[in-house]
Order: C-alpha cells, then sequence, then structure tokens
C-alpha cells in the first residue's frame, strides 16, 4: 500500500524549473534514499510531501489524503508526518523536554503528564534522557539531530521525512545519528530520506532515488543502484560520492 | 557669571497657588510616567501586531502593515499631535467633535494616543525585524509538527524574536518617555512643561531645567537596569542573544 | 468637514511655506547634519580613544544628551548659550544670541551625539587587521584614522547616517516651541491667522510625509547598491 504517493509534480521559482515532473511512491515500511547532487532539487522535493514548499502542477497524497485537496486539514496531516531539518531547528528557548511536549500538547492535545512520559520515553531511546532538562544550544550537534528525530517521533507519525540530516554534522557525530535512523528503519518505518550517505542507503534502504536538474533521473531498488546505476549522471555522482 | 542661584525656589508656592514649585515637579513627573507608559503598552500592542502581519505569507496584508509604518513613521510626532488634538475634532461629526474638545485632560488622552501610535510603527518595524532574522527552518519546523500559523508565531517565533529585539526596544522605550515632552506643544503638563513655566513664572531657568535633567536621567537609568534585568532573566544557556555570552 | 475644506488658504500661503518656512527647515537640517557628522565622528574617535578621561568625557556627554528630550535640550540651550557667549567674551551681560542661531547650535550639539553612536558602530565594524595594516605602513594615527578607517566607516554606515538625517529633518519642526518659523511654524501662524488648522496643518503633514518617504525610499535603494557593492 503507498504511503507517499507524488505525481507528475513540478514547480517553479519565478522562471526557474526547480522540479520537474516528479513522480513516486513510498510504500508503507518502506525506506526510500533520495539522493543526486546539490541543487538538484531533493530537498524541495521532500518539503512538498509535507506541503511545506507549495508546488504549482501535479499531486500528492499521503495516506490516502491529497494535499491538493481543499477540505485535507493541513496540521492535522503534518502532524502525522515527522520531519528532521538539515539544520535540526529545535526552538532555542525552550528545555529539550518542551520541545518534545509542545506538539504533543498544542497538536495532540496529550494532557501534560502523558506528553512528559512519551517525551522521557523517546528521550531515553535516543540516549539522551539525561539531558531533558538542557537547552538545545546546551548539545552537541550530534545530541541535537537525535533530539529533533525524538521530537518527530513523539507525534507518532506514520512515516518520516529526512531532509539531510547529517550533512551540518561534525564527521564524528554522523554516526551517532544514523545509529538512530538506522534502528527506527528496522523497526519498520516508513521512511523518505535525502541523504548522501550511501553506507546507510546500502545498509537498509529498499529504493534508491537519484535526481538531476529537478528530474527523477532513477528510481531502482537499492541492488540495482549500487550494482549498476543505468544513468551517466547517476554513475559519476557515485563514484564521486563513494570515493570519498 | 552672574546668575543668581536659588536652590530654595522649589519650597516656595507655585503662582498657581496649588503647591510648591517641587509639587508641580513631582505632578509632571506623574504626567510624563503615565503618559509614556501608556503609550508605550499600546505601542507594544499595536507594535507586535503589526510587526507580525509584516511577516505572515498574505502579500496585500505585508503592503497594509508597511503602509501603516510608512504613515506614522514619516510624519513628525508634533504635527501627529496636532493632528489628533486640533484636525481630528473638527472632521468627525459635530457633536462628537464637541465631545472631544470638551473631554477633561485631553491634552493626555490625544498625547498618549498619538505618541501610541507613532512608537506603534516603530516597535512594528523592530518586530519585524526580529521575526526575519530567525532561520526560515524554524517557521517550517513548527509547521512541520502540525502547529497552525497563529501557534507557531506564539510559540516559536514570537518568543525567540523578542528575546533578540530586547535591546532595540530598551531604547524604543526611552524614546517613549523623551517623546511625550512634545506633548507640552498641545498643553500636557509633564516635565519639561513644568520646567518651562517654572522659568517663565520664577525666571530661575537653571534651576527649572537642571531639576528636569536630573528627573529624566533617573528614568533613564530606571529603564535601563530594568531592561537588562529582564534581558538576563530572559537569557536562554546556551544561545547568544543580543550580543552576550551567557555562558 | 471636508466640505467647508479650503484649498485656496494653501495655495495663497505656499509661498511664505516654502520660501520662508521649508527653507530655513532644509537649511537647519543640512547645518545639522554636516557639523554634527563632523563632530560626531570626534567624539566617537574620543569615546574610542585609550586615554580614558577623553573617553569618559565624550561618553558622558552622549549618554546625557541622549538621555534628554529634545524639547528639554533646546530650551536648555536657548538660555544657556546667551551666557557661555558671555563667558566666552567676557561681556558684561548674556550675550543676545535669538532664537534662530541658538537653534542651530542646540541641534548641531543634539544631533552630533546620535551621530557620535552610528560613527562609533562604522568605526568598530573595520577589522583591527586594518588598523595594523595602516601602522604597518609607517602611518600615524590621524593618517589612518582619516585615510583607512574612517573612510570605510563612512561608506558603511551611509544608510543609517542619512536615516538619522531624516529622523533631524522631522525633528527640526520642535522650533516651533521657539516660535520659529520653520515649515511647522510657518504653518500654524497661517493657521491660526486665518482659523484654518484643519487644511493648514493636514497640509504640513502630508508634506512631512511626502518628502520623508521619498527620502527614506532613496536611503533604500543606496543600501541595496552598497550591500551589492560590498
Amino acid at each position: 500500500m503507498a504511503m507517499i504517493e507524488i505525481r507528475n509534480v513540478s514547480k517553479w521559482y519565478g522562471e526557474f524549473n526547480v522540479l520537474k515532473d516528479c513522480s513516486t511512491t513510498v510504500d508503507k515500511g518502506q525506506v526510500v534514499v533520495v539522493c543526486g547532487p546539490s541543487g538538484s532539487g531533493k530537498s524541495t522535493l521532500i518539503k512538498c510531501v509535507n506541503a511545506l514548499e507549495p508546488f504549482q502542477q501535479g499531486d500528492i497524497t499521503v495516506n490516502g489524503q491529497s494535499l491538493c485537496d481543499p477540505a485535507t486539514n493541513l496540521p492535522k496531516l503534518r502532524a502525522h508526518i515527522g520531519m528532521v531539518f538539515q539544520n535540526f531547528e529545535l526552538f532555542p528557548h525552550m528545555r529539550v523536554l518542551d520541545n518534545l511536549n509542545l506538539g504533543q500538547t498544542k497538536v495532540l492535545k496529550r494532557d501534560r503528564a502523558t506528553a512528559r512520559d512519551r517525551s522521557l520515553e523517546l528521550l531515553k531511546r535516543v540516549g539522551l534522557e539525561a539531558h531533558a532538562q538542557k537547552y538545545p544550544g546546551e548539545l552537541s550537534g550530534g545530541q541535537q539531530q537525535r533530539v529533533a528525530i525524538a521530537r518527530a517521533l513523539a507525534m507518532d507519525p506514520i512515516a518520516m521525512l529526512f531532509d539531510e540530516p547529517t550533512s551540518a554534522l561534525d564527521p564524528e557525530m554522523i554516526n551517532e545519528v544514523l545509529d538512530v535512523m538506522v534502528a527506527l528503519a528496522k523497526e519498520g518505518m516508513t521512511m523518505m530520506v535525502v541523504t548522501h550517505e550511501m553506507g546507510f542507503a546500502r545498509q537498509v534502504a529498499h529504493r534508491v532515488i537519484f535526481m538531476d536538474e529537478g528530474s527523477i533521473v532513477e528510481d531502482t531498488s537499492k541492488e540495482e543502484f549500487f550494482g549498476s546505476p543505468r544513468s551517466e549522471r547517476a554513475q559519476q555522482f557515485l563514484s564521486k560520492i563513494l570515493h570519498h | 557669571m552672574n546668575y543668581n542661584w536659588n536652590w530654595a525656589i522649589f519650597f516656595e508656592m507655585s503662582p498657581e497657588g496649588t503647591g510648591t514649585y517641587l509639587d508641580t515637579f513631582f505632578w509632571g513627573l506623574g504626567w510624563t510616567i503615565s503618559t509614556s507608559m501608556l503609550a508605550w503598552s499600546m505601542a507594544l500592542a499595536l507594535g507586535t501586531v503589526v510587526g507580525v502581519l509584516r511577516t505572515t505569507p498574505y502579500p496585500w496584508v505585508v503592503r497594509l502593515g508597511d503602509a501603516y509604518v510608512e504613515l506614522f513613521r514619516n510624519v513628525p510626532l508634533i504635527v501627529q499631535m496636532f493632528l489628533w488634538y486640533f484636525v481630528l475634532p473638527e472632521l468627525v461629526p459635530k457633536a462628537a467633535g464637541d465631545w472631544l474638545k470638551q473631554l477633561p485632560n485631553a491634552s493626555f488622552y490625544n498625547a498618549f494616543i498619538a505618541l501610541g501610535f507613532y512608537t506603534s510603527a516603530r516597535v512594528a518595524e523592530q518586530v519585524r525585524a526580529g521575526i526575519q532574522s530567525l532561520p526560515r527552518g524554524q517557521r517550517m519546523a513548527g509547521t512541520a509538527i502540525g502547529l497552525t500559523l497563529p501557534q507557531t508565531y506564539g510559540y516559536v517565533l514570537l518568543p525567540m524574536a523578542f528575546r533578540i529585539i530586547v535591546p532595540p526596544l530598551t531604547s524604543e522605550f526611552m524614546n517613549t518617555v523623551k517623546n511625550s515632552a512634545v506633548g507640552l506643544t498641545i498643553g500636557l503638563l509633564e516635565l519639561t512643561g513644568r520646567a518651562r513655566a517654572m522659568q517663565e513664572f520664577s525666571f530661575q531657568v537653571f534651576e527649572a531645567f537642571t531639576a528636569a535633567t536630573i528627573a529624566y536621567v533617573m528614568i533613564t537609568i530606571t529603564i535601563v537596569l530594568t531592561m537588562r534585568w529582564l534581558e538576563r532573566r530572559v537569557a536562554i544557556p546556551g544561545f547568544i542573544a543580543a550580543g552576550n555570552a551567557t555562558r | 468637514m471636508l466640505g467647508e475644506f479650503d484649498f485656496d488658504v494653501i495655495w495663497r500661503s505656499l509661498p511664505y511655506l516654502f520660501k520662508q518656512g521649508m527653507t530655513f527647515t532644509l537649511t537647519i537640517t543640512f547645518t545639522a547634519m554636516g557639523a554634527g557628522i563632523v563632530l560626531g565622528t570626534l567624539l566617537a574617535m574620543m569615546r574610542l580613544s585609550s586615554f580614558k578621561p577623553l573617553a569618559m568625557i565624550a561618553g558622558g556627554y552622549v549618554n546625557l544628551i541622549r538621555s534628554l528630550p529634545l524639547v528639554l535640550v533646546i530650551f536648555w540651550f536657548y538660555f544657556l548659550v546667551p551666557w557661555i557667549g558671555q563667558w566666552i567674551t567676557g561681556a558684561e551681560r548674556p550675550v543676545l544670541v535669538g532664537p534662530y542661531l541658538s537653534s542651530f547650535i542646540t541641534f548641531t550639539l543634539f544631533e552630533a551625539a546620535f551621530y557620535c553612536e552610528i560613527m562609533r558602530a562604522g568605526i568598530q565594524s573595520i577589522p583591527r587587521g586594518q588598523v595594523a595594516a595602516g601602522y604597518a605602513l609607517g602611518l600615524n594615527y590621524w593618517q589612518t584614522m582619516g585615510t583607512i578607517v574612517l573612510p570605510q566607516a563612512f561608506r558603511n554606515m551611509l544608510p543609517v547616517l542619512l536615516t538619522q538625517t531624516i529622523i533631524l529633518f522631522q525633528d527640526t519642526s520642535l522650533v516651533y516651541v521657539l516660535s520659529i518659523s520653520d515649515f511647522l511654524g510657518a504653518a500654524a501662524k497661517i493657521a491660526q491667522r486665518d482659523s484654518r488648522l484643519v487644511e493648514m496643518y493636514l497640509f504640513a503633514a502630508l508634506v512631512y510625509f511626502v518628502l520623508s518617504y521619498t527620502a527614506s525610499h532613496y536611503v533604500k535603494r543606496l543600501q541595496a547598491r552598497l550591500a551589492i557593492v560590498r
């Protein structure tokens, strides 16, 4: 069953065509890695999935609900899609615990005690329960990103979107974040991940999408992608990435 | 210099016959403080609303907010006070105009309303700048966890924006107190007006202005210390706001 | 009511309003801008001086002026300048100065405090390496300041200096309290003589608005241009 379905989506910034007729699906329980050179439109595409970026043509349905349908309650839909950003985007004026509580109490209307229990449980899971009372600015980048993942999980999402979750991190912190993501994937979470971490893709991805200049150039199983990418651009990209 | 200093003048009765010159000074101080505080509350409330409107994703709302700011920022405060005090009562229906003219303390109402609108445009400018200085991702992160636009402003954007703009708001607050002196041109007997009146009645120019100067300096120091305390109180550990490292 | 709005009174008084009023307003604006920026720059250099008493005097002056209402400062100088004149010239009695000269002095000294803070921020925004490079070439303090630091600081701060000048332009309307016929004073005189308050004050507001708005629009464009060049 398709959890996320992207059909013929095109987007322009003024004259500039950022997305060109993109179509793909992510099935329930699938992990799909989106890669491609910078400026290829992959971040824009993933932000379209929960309507953080508007698009001019095509349609996206999530869990059977169309983003373009005026009857769709966007805040409610977004609440069920977890999103992790490149720059973490924790709320700097709130303690770690309150970052996790905010959406639960204000959007899901959980009472404070329930929200708190859930938050602490998730912080424990990402190994940060000792930091619950700290402010985001007091944590390392890797810790902040783990908090951000916990914040997204606190909303009990039906799918998770990751927008280059490790590219703002120092190399020694990348693994602690990837470990959390691998664990999530193994539990059967539906995930769409924009990343250059090909090790992660090899380990848990079901499919790999390669984008270039706003188009989806390849959309194949992991085995096929790493075995024999069909497009020349993807081969070039892979050789650059894997040699570094 | 052969100026005759006479500090005892403050304990002489003012010719109005209602108290000593010192008493009239404290009344003046009272009007200065009440005019400024009311104008400042009004400016904070209105300025926040307009500042927020100017950062919304709706172009015509933004344009409306911009127009508001330009209107109140590009006309001198004294002219705005004249418009409220002299011109408005003539433009409304006659009965309402007469009622406005006969209001007790009309110069006080007009002064704080004029000052409130004038300052609100400047507060709106700071609030807009504060919100726009936040990373774009903050708004997205709020939206991504399902917060509505008003919730995103209330819980995510404004709490940070206000922390960032404490220093410029401090100077706007001080400007409000200083600008309340313009009220004397429409008959508000605030601090500067009292000093001027005392100079006219007693010819003790420098005592009168020295006293007013000391009062303003004290007010300024109070505001600066209060705002510094506020800034420290709302400072976020691990986050460098307003140029002071908190750890 | 708008039906009784008398455009004629505005039309009739235009020559007086602009030839007398606006000329004075602009003269005092530009004089105070020029003299204020020069004095303000000197004050800024004093505030940044490593010679502490100099820094304290300048800092004290700037902070004092900035905590006082302009109206009060206008009164202060109006009464103080004659006594200072007497002290300088050694005359028998306070020197007659008059509201016009006194307002020029007031606005220059008042605005200098604000220009000082702008120039101080501008000077501090220049990397220390620039000063070091100047000294390394063998330039002395004044040469380093004059040829390296101040030109860059002035250029960086030009939009802010001009914005302050627009504020100064609006502030000059406060000479009304000395009964001077600046633009607002002239409008007020006609308004009271002909009992045409509505027309004259609305017209004055409109003129101030158009001039300030246009000027700030150009400052914004200048700012955008400077931002690209940098």
